[in-house]
């Protein structure tokens, strides 16, 4: 039997390199003056503005990039869960806080799945939901300023993967866990995996006006692996889907041991019904250690506080709240059409993808028609939710996005290819290769109720030939397609940053409009903060030494500082005068033992410096702001620490009349 | 003109005198071109006035303002704020009585039309490239440019006030 399991796959392999091979030899076959069409349709002229946005996660880089479409242009890096010295996230004071969680400070983040926060089933561009997957947190970036204001970390979790997707109207934002583990956490032996460990699915509520983000509760399932996650749309909104492999629960080897089922399962959630159940008093609190850490924009700083417990829910404990939908092949993507009706799991060593009917799975739970249940949850027969199948469509499916044609996308990993289908004839329309190994894909509001379409774009996981060679390292690729015609035509190659695990996209329009340009310093609540030469002062409180200092075009006040000594711990908290849009100011002093500080226009940040040796040290402006920026210095004398060298300093006492 | 270069080669000589290290005794310091200090009879043309001393009562400037009646009595109220929003926006760089990073503001209205001043207030970036006289201060004060405080009319009408106030 496994033999020939295994000759139809090395059939089916060599078949379908076979068709990938005549798709690249046409496409490499494009006249000249095709090629220039194709150049027309990405190219933004210089100084025009992109038409949609795309937020591409970094991956392993811990960050969100921020790219335009069409043109593939990156504008931005916006640190999430990484320190990051170009802006002094995480080094500096302020925003130290953000990456504190319940192992301590880390300074670093693997992020996955950007979501943007949605109302009525669109996506709304108020903030951006995304996912460190080694140590769960969820973070939330604003998209008026750009700017990561909320992390909190998940207790019970581990591998933050089937995260971090919104529903419908931003009621959550869902973190379900890759690694089942002991809960709550305990020394046992790992062997004892079955039956003990659990994962953990976590609804963090998302205050409407605010966006503050609170763990509202966890759902104990079964110990599988909960692999990716998609909110129900329109009939469906109030359930959540989750894709599951493992289901044999195994702990070591799992390329073997969690490949053995024929099928595992989508999890369907009622998270509307376990909502109700919790505010009725349902489940229980379980004590737990987790990080909940919140920038304030008027303080320019971060706090982050300890949480001792968690609301914890056993799925057998709320009925009709829990099913599974059987699935071929450790499914991997696990995502719902626009209408809500379709669900659809790709089980990855599967050739075929399945699609389960939202209808027919609520009949299939109304007639109570099951088929056995796992650890108490009712398994649903896999016949009576299956919509239908996309036969032979590819090798490795992965991920599945949407346009509002009623067409479906899907990444295939092993093929290296994006096929395009249609919903309910299940019929393959168009395939196009992608170079290489693609995993996720991303259409503008592809994942939403209303698609924006035009344009779809896949993530690739191998570079190899595509750009001139770096060394063993590459940057991953990304492709644009033109969707807008029957067939899918590629446009673009562009590098990416870190790895592009997912990303969201949507039109510029929008959050265009409400990008911040300054902070206003009438809103600057920071406790360091000067705002005139009168608050300009240095205050020492026994070895620690505080610098009130500002910055504008082009001088620090004080830039000359007399009175440190050996042994001092430094506070530099340089507040930007400046009230125009784009004129930061940067901050740097010599053996500063963190990063350089750059402070927008009415913020303030705070840079901690312990110098290491006697002497008299500059200190500058690192970001090129006016004609005059590299007069923008100052110096700091440090003297031995027994010296009595008065606290002094001092701005232009030497300007001539 | 001629007594401000004599009182300038006095200071001047002055401030040679006291160079040199406080706290370290007398090092060796020089000078090379150093603006006012070189022979004055030909660095400096008689003819030649500095932008921050010329008069230009005709000259609006550029930007939002084209006309302002600033009446016959200074307003009090409308003093206490401009000195509140000066003091905070723009003491940065300049000090009302004597020359900073950017001129003092004192006087400012013999020498410059009420709706040049809000403009350069309001539409530096436009003024320094676009008015003659803007232009010129610019290089007077070293290329430093006149930051956008992003004030509000109101402030800036306000700022005007306050400058009347100053002698």
């Amino acid at each position: 039997m496994k033999n020939s399991i295994q000759i139809v796959f090395a059939t089916l392999a060599i078949l379908i390199g076979l068709t990938s091979c005549n798709n690249s030899s046409k496409s490499n076959n494009k006249s000249g003056a095709l090629a220039s069409n194709v150049a027309e349709k990405v190219y933004v002229a210089p100084g025009e503005h992109d038409e949609f946005y795309a937020f591409i996660s970094g991956g392993y880089s811990g960050n969100l990039t921020v790219y335009g479409l069409p043109s593939g242009r990156m504008f931005k890096e916006i640190p999430v869960f990484s320190q990051f010295p170009t802006s002094g996230y995480g080094y500096s004071e302020e925003t130290k806080p953000m990456l504190n969680t319940s192992h301590g400070f880390i300074p670093w983040g693997d992020s996955h799945h950007p979501d943007i926060s949605q109302t009525n089933g669109e996506i709304d561009g108020r903030f951006i939901f995304i996912n460190e997957n080694n140590t769960p947190r969820i973070a939330k970036i604003d998209l008026k300023t750009f700017e990561t204001t909320e992390i909190i970390e998940v207790p019970n979790s581990a591998g933050n993967h089937s995260s971090s997707f919104v529903t419908e109207n931003t009621e959550y934002v869902v973190a379900g866990t890759r690694f089942s583990v002991p809960i709550p956490q305990r020394d046992m032996p790992i062997i004892e995996y079955k039956g003990n460990f659990q994962g953990a699915l976590s609804f963090i509520s998302v205050a409407p006006e605010t966006g503050a983000m609170d763990i509202k509760f966890q759902v104990l399932m079964p110990g599988f692996n909960y692999d990716l996650a998609h909110p129900g749309r329109g009939a469906s909104h109030g359930w959540f889907f989750f894709s599951t492999y493992n289901s044999e629960e195994a702990s070591t080897l799992l390329e073997v041991n969690a490949s053995q089922n024929d099928k595992d399962f989508i999890a369907a959630i009622n998270w509307k019904k376990i909502e109700e159940y919790v505010n009725n008093g349902g489940g229980k609190m379980m004590p737990a250690d987790y990080a909940h850490n919140v920038y304030d924009e008027h303080t320019h700083t971060a706090t982050s506080t300890m949480k001792k417990q968690v609301r914890v829910v056993n799925p057998t404990d709320v009925p009709g709240a829990v099913f599974f939908l059987p699935t071929p092949k450790s499914p991997h993507g696990c995502d719902v059409d626009p209408s809500g009706e379709y669900i659809v799991g790709n089980g990855k060593l599967s050739a075929n993808l399945t699609v389960h009917s939202f209808t027919k799975m609520l009949a299939a739970i109304d007639s109570k028609k099951f088929d056995g249940e796992a650890y108490g949850i009712p398994i649903l027969k896999f016949e009576d939710v299956l919509a239908g199948s996309v036969e032979q469509a590819g090798l490795g499916p992965l991920h599945t996005e949407f346009d509002s044609e009623g067409n479906a996308y899907t990444t295939f990993f092993i093929s290296s290819e994006v096929v395009k289908w249609k919903l309910g004839t299940w019929e393959v329309i168009d395939r196009k290769p992608t170079y290489y190994s693609v995993g996720h894909l991303t259409i503008p509001g592809g994942n939403s109720r209303k698609p924006q379409g035009k344009y779809m774009f896949a993530m690739n996981k191998i570079t190899k030939d595509r750009y001139l060679p770096t060394g063993p390292e590459l940057e991953h690729s990304a492709q644009l397609y033109d969707i807008s015609g029957d067939k899918m035509e590629l446009l673009l190659d562009f590098p990416t940053h870190g790895e592009p695990h997912y990303a969201a996209a949507m039109r510029a329009d929008i959050i265009k409009e409400r990008s911040q340009k300054i902070y206003n310093l009438e809103d600057n609540k920071h406790p360091y903060a000067a705002f005139s030469d009168d608050d300009v002062k240095i205050v020492r409180k026994g070895n620690e030494v505080h610098i009130y200092m500002t910055t504008i075009r082009s001088h620090f006040s004080p830039d000359n500082i007399e009175g440190i000594k050996l042994g001092d711990k430094v506070y530099f908290h340089v507040t930007n005068l400046e009230q125009d849009f784009d004129v930061p100011h940067g901050f740097a002093v010599l053996g500063q033992n963190t990063s350089e500080l750059l402070i927008m226009p009415g913020q303030t940040k705070t840079s901690v410096w312990e110098p290491t040796k006697v002497g008299v040290w500059p200190f500058y402006c690192t970001d090129f702001c006016s004609a005059l920026h590299q007069e923008m210095q100052g110096y700091i004398r440090v003297s031995p620490s027994n010296s009595d060298v008065p606290l002094k300093w001092s701005l232009g006492e030497e300007i001539e009349e | 003109m001629k007594t401000t270069l004599k009182l300038m080669t006095i200071f001047f000589a002055t401030l040679l005198i006291s160079c040199g290290g406080k706290d370290e005794k007398k090092k060796e310091t020089f000078s090379y071109e150093k603006k006012t200090t070189t022979d004055q009879t030909t660095a400096i043309k008689p003819e030649k006035i500095l932008a921050s001393n010329k008069v230009d009562l005709v000259n609006k400037g550029v930007g939002p303002i084209k006309n302002i009646d600033l009446g016959n009595e200074i307003d009090r109220k409308l003093v206490t704020h401009g000195t509140e929003v000066f003091k905070k926006m723009c003491t940065a760089c300049h000090r009302p009585n004597k020359k900073f990073i950017g001129p003092a503001p004192t006087g400012i209205l013999e020498r410059r039309t009420p709706e040049w001043v809000m403009n350069m207030i309001l539409n530096p970036e436009q003024m320094v490239k676009e008015d003659p006289l803007a232009k010129e201060l610019l290089m007077e004060f070293n290329g430093s440019p006149m930051a956008n405080q992003g004030l509000t009319e109101e402030d800036a009408r306000a700022v005007l006030e306050y400058f009347r106030t100053l002698k």
